[in-house]
């Protein structure tokens, strides 16, 4: 399948003599919402990583294919040379520049979409001047998207939980990504904000035609809008399909997901 | 009530403690003459008074940086206020700019000539600023930048007869990419493990200095260095130094404008995400590896700069110039300004500079009330005189 938008195959992570994630391969088109679940645990963290470039897998391949360009090998490149390619993510546990504005925040996001350097910062033409009143423009109303316009000028580490994960998210669309990859998303979240991010998560797809990869405990939300579920455990993909097939997989409710849900 | 209580029982505790440790030492003492034991009650009780004054003023620095309300003092919530608004901080720069530009005109040379030395610390400090400020990159050998320049100039002017200005952008240039080289080996290096290659990079920086006699005259240095000349104006010392203060002065300016800019700039928020977080800012798309190396090459760019000065100025230069001493005092002077922020920079550098010049009144103590001051500014405000504001941005505003 060449025209998938990342295509996983036989991802293998050892640490040491463990391995975290064992032989997994998976493809992901643009455009779709597919979640990535799985007991604690299960190498769905580290399967991140080894995507974003965090760690250098330790065997098999990865590769992108962004619209408009030749696919090409993530795997070992450095993780700001995969964010140009198209690829952004969020953290299980907020990773936000905590002491920069929530405005900064997604400005940062624009970093490696623009060009200004030194010279240009301290004597600015008109050609660096337009490209940060662009970036101010777009980091706006990217903030407007999740709700948090009214948050702007307030430091990001000040910002309530809720309002932390969606600037989180703000952030990583600041890189005009093709894949989005949301690690928890919802973690921490109570019912309402949830049902929210379920609405926020399905318009940035519609909205920025970006494909979406989350890892996600909460079943009500990873059960309303993934398209396809990928089940992780002890590293190895022990099911793939629609969020129906998973919900009444055998493996599945005996690995992860339990009785009660099978209902 | 209780607790006054408590901390007089502390104290008065404390205060028997160290006069016992004191007894052998300063109480009892053996004249060896007339094989008899003094004893010097009077001392002892010095110590313990002094134990327990300092004990009580301790305790009680303790528990009112402890209070339950963090709100910022009157004097932070002036500057602050100041710093906010423009109809407020515009009279107030220009007040200052006046002042500096007739300051020379209205003291002796000495007094021009030390507030040109702490002029040259507070570009170090904005320097430095950049490097630990605002990217987060310890460098305790930051003054070896400084003596690079330094010597680029002393070296190109005695050896073969360049002029101060041509070698004023070389001397600038070559701290960079001194910056640069100290840059490549830390990349991955943080905490500890940085303060420690950075002192050693500056103890290597001196150490060749000091002993590379063919080229840089060894510990003797290097004498007779031109001073600048001002389209070949004869000057007397006097009219020298007042022309090296206001081109210290002109430099400083440069230095904060610049710095200012790229602080709010796409290269500055990187710096500062850096120093927030490495993975994420990574994560963003940030070439970590360049932003760091840029971070340390513009930090060691002023150095050089300002080097190149202080040559000129000095018209010799040894090694002992550029100690340890030397770095960290420059470090202490961004940490005590606060971090990241120009306005607490420049006033640190003043105070640390122009504070021992002052206090050779008091000759011997000055170094103790030096030290006094920085331990209470460092108990009452660890977050430097002047905590760094970030800059609030408007949707279609100018930036």
């Amino acid at each position: 399948m060449t025209d998938a938008l990342l295509d996983i195959r036989g991802l293998t992570m050892d640490f040491g003599g463990l391995r975290a994630v064992d032989g997994v391969s998976l493809q992901l088109f643009p455009g779709e919402i597919v979640a990535l679940i799985g007991p604690n645990g299960a190498g769905k963290t580290t399967l991140f990583n080894c995507i974003t470039g965090v760690y250098r897998p330790t065997g098999g391949e990865i590769r992108v294919n962004p619209p408009k360009q030749s696919g090409r090998r993530i795997d070992g490149l450095p993780p700001h040379r995969i964010t140009t390619l198209g690829l952004a993510r969020t953290f299980q546990n907020i990773r936000l520049f905590n002491g920069m504005t929530a405005l900064e925040n997604v400005m940062l996001g624009r970093h490696c979409r623009t060009t200004t350097g030194l010279f240009g910062a301290i004597v600015p033409g008109p050609a660096a001047r337009r490209q940060e009143q662009e970036t101010i423009a777009a980091s706006f109303a990217l903030l407007e998207g999740v709700g948090l316009a009214q948050y702007a000028d307030e430091v990001a580490g000040n910002l309530p939980y809720g309002a932390q994960r969606r600037l989180e998210i703000a952030r990583a669309l600041a890189t005009t990504p093709s894949l989005l990859l949301l690690d928890e998303p919802a973690a921490g979240m109570n019912p309402q904000e949830t049902r929210e991010l379920d609405d926020l998560i399905v318009r940035i797809r519609d909205e920025q035609q970006v494909a979406i990869l989350l890892i996600e405990h909460d079943m009500r939300l990873v059960m309303n809008i993934s398209e396809r579920i990928h089940v992780l455990e002890y590293g190895k993909l022990i099911a793939s399909g629609t969020p129906l097939a998973i919900r009444n997989d055998p493996k599945v409710i005996e690995a992860y997901l339990g009785e009660e849900c099978h209902a | 009530m209780q607790t006054l209580t408590r901390h007089l029982l502390h104290a008065g505790g404390l205060a028997l403690w160290f006069m016992l440790l004191a007894l052998p030492l300063l109480a009892v003492r053996v004249d060896t003459l007339h094989n008899v034991v003094e004893w010097r009650w009077g001392h002892l009780m010095w110590v313990g008074v002094g134990t327990f004054v300092l004990a009580l003023l301790w305790r009680g620095l303790a528990a009112w940086r402890q209070r339950p309300t963090l709100e910022p003092g009157p004097l932070a919530l002036t500057l602050g206020r100041l710093l906010d608004e423009p109809h407020l901080y515009r009279p107030a720069l220009a007040t200052v700019l006046v002042s500096a530009l007739i300051f020379p005109w209205l003291v002796d040379t000495y007094q021009s000539s030390i507030v040109g030395l702490a002029l040259i610390f507070v570009v170090l400090g904005l320097g430095l600023n950049i490097t630990v400020g605002l990217a987060g990159l310890l460098d305790l050998g930051y003054i070896a930048f400084f003596a690079v320049g330094a010597y680029c100039y002393a070296l190109l002017n005695v050896r073969f007869g360049l002029g101060f200005w041509p070698c004023l952008p070389l001397g600038g240039l070559a701290g960079a990419a001194c910056g640069l080289l100290l840059g490549f080996p830390i990349l991955r290096l943080r905490g500890d493990y940085l303060a420690i290659v950075t002192l050693g990079f500056g103890s290597i920086a001196r150490i060749v200095f000091e002993n590379w006699e063919e080229v840089t005259g060894g510990a003797q240095g290097i004498a007779g260095v031109a001073r600048p000349g001002l389209f070949g104006l004869e000057m007397g010392l006097e009219g020298v130094t007042i022309y090296l203060y206001y081109l210290l002065l002109l430099l400083v300016a440069v230095t904060v404008f610049a710095t200012r800019r790229l602080q709010h700039s796409r290269i500055g928020r990187a710096w500062v995400a850096l120093r927030e977080d490495e993975i994420a800012c990574a994560a963003m798309g940030v070439d970590v590896a360049r932003t760091k190396l840029s971070a340390y090459a513009f930090g060691a760019f002023w150095a050089g700069l300002v080097g190149v000065i202080f040559a000129a100025r000095n018209t010799y230069i040894n090694p002992n110039s550029f100690t340890f001493t030397e770095s960290a005092l420059v470090l202490s002077i961004v940490v005590l300004g606060g971090m990241g922020s120009l306005v607490g920079v420049v006033l640190a550098a003043l105070v640390l500079v122009l504070l021992p010049e002052y206090l050779r009144a008091v000759a011997e103590y000055r170094m103790l009330v030096f030290g006094a001051v920085m331990v209470l500014m460092m108990i009452l405000r660890p977050q430097g005189l002047i905590i760094a504001r970030r800059k609030r941005y408007r949707a279609g505003a100018a930036a």
